[in-house]
């Protein structure tokens, strides 16, 4: 029994002794936002960007993409009150703030029935659509939209031909 | 009858003893000591309203403190890249002196508020901002937004350092004094109110239905 004992320590030793070394040997955690910064210490956050405010409408990436806000919205008021986007974006203000009204989807509920104002399920702009920064993105992104797809399907035929 | 000619009496006794030149004090006392008297009277009036308008003052209480105060502090009135900013007073009393008093005069209404707690939590507050920011909205929409342009002046603006909505804007509504500051820019130095519709003020833009131009064009 005594011996099992021994044994078994000697393995747990061991196998502490492994891992130790084994962490020691691995590269210290990188993350692209965080940098080398342990888990459980705070970042030093980085510098606050210069948001886009030109109001020239972006180019959708795919079709159903929510379209992104080129103007600022620092401390826009958007709760159960009052909603600041909405100030300019419904219908009835588009003549006087000449932005764009928000879609006839916005003021659908999920059966389908249209309501007089904004759906709540609508309401919080900044769910699907984001302001812009010219930041550099974290992760690279390899994404192509249906257009340049088929434009390298015509330019190539061969090519686009062999897949299935 | 007997009660208003016993008053007629006492007036006339008190206009009698005014009247009379003084027994015991020099003329030179009575001038140049009324003088003084009314140098200090006035200092310290001056000094006693100034204190009023002091951001300490009003934060005092936690009505303001924790409501008004506290939404104020995430503004640009409040903390911006060049650390120019506005207290209480500098929005909410005019600057010119008659105004002044007729705005502190007003303000005794705030300090029966404050003993009877008209506004002492949050809920109350909420269910009385929309009066009071309606309250502020027509004192700003009387005035011209007096208090904005006491800082800022329309004629230093740089249209070209706006941006292009901003630009759109001022260039128009503002331009032709169809719209003063206040009608677009509610709400930028603390949280709005529910507006209930037809209770919102109609003179912002787009708060109406426009009118088909359009269709009035010949």
């Amino acid at each position: 029994m005594k011996r099992i004992q021994k044994l078994g320590m000697a393995l747990m030793l061991c196998l502490g002794v492994v891992t130790a070394t084994g962490t020691a040997s691995a590269e210290p955690l990188y993350d692209k936002a965080r940098g080398t910064a342990p888990l459980l210490e705070t970042t030093k956050p980085p510098v606050l960007g210069n948001p886009i405010n030109d109001d020239v409408r972006r180019t959708r990436n795919y079709a159903q993409q929510p379209p992104v806000i080129p103007h600022r919205i620092d401390g826009y008021q958007v709760d159960k009150n009052f909603n600041k986007c909405m100030d300019c974006h419904s219908r009835t203000k588009a003549e006087v703030s000449q932005a764009i009204p928000v879609s006839i989807t916005h003021y659908q509920d999920r059966d389908g029935n249209t309501l007089a104002q904004i759906s709540t399920r609508r309401y919080f702009c900044v769910q699907c659509h984001v302001g812009q920064d010219n930041a550099t993105p974290f992760v690279r992104n390899t994404f192509q939209d249906v257009d340049s797809l088929l434009l390298k399907a015509l330019q190539n035929p061969a090519n686009a031909s062999k897949k299935p | 009858m007997n009660w208003g000619t016993s008053m007629l009496q006492l007036l006339k006794r008190y206009w009698a003893v005014i009247r009379r030149p003084s027994v015991h004090f020099s003329l030179g006392f009575l001038t140049i000591g009324g003088f003084i008297a009314g140098i200090l009277f006035w200092g310290a009036f001056n000094t006693a309203m100034e204190v009023t308008n002091t951001e300490k003052f009003c934060t005092g209480c936690h009505e303001m403190r924790d409501n008004v105060f506290a939404e104020l502090k995430s503004t640009i009135h409040y903390t911006n890249r060049s650390g120019v900013r506005a207290i209480c007073s500098d929005c909410h009393v005019p600057h010119n002196w008659t105004d002044k008093m007729a705005r502190k005069m007003q303000a005794s209404k705030e300090v029966w508020g404050k003993i009877f707690g008209t506004v002492d939590t949050p809920e109350k507050f909420d269910a009385k901002r929309l009066e009071l920011a309606q309250h502020e909205w027509a004192r700003l929409k009387a005035n011209d937004s007096l208090e904005c342009r006491n800082c800022h002046n329309y004629d230093s603006m740089d249209f070209t350092r706006q941006s292009q909505r901003a630009q759109n804007m001022h260039s128009t509504y503002l331009a032709n004094k169809e719209k003063t500051c206040i009608d677009c820019h509610k709400g930028i130095a603390h949280q709005l109110p529910h507006i209930p519709p037809g209770l919102g003020p109609s003179d912002s833009p787009g708060q109406v239905v426009p009118a088909p131009v359009a269709m009035a064009k010949p």
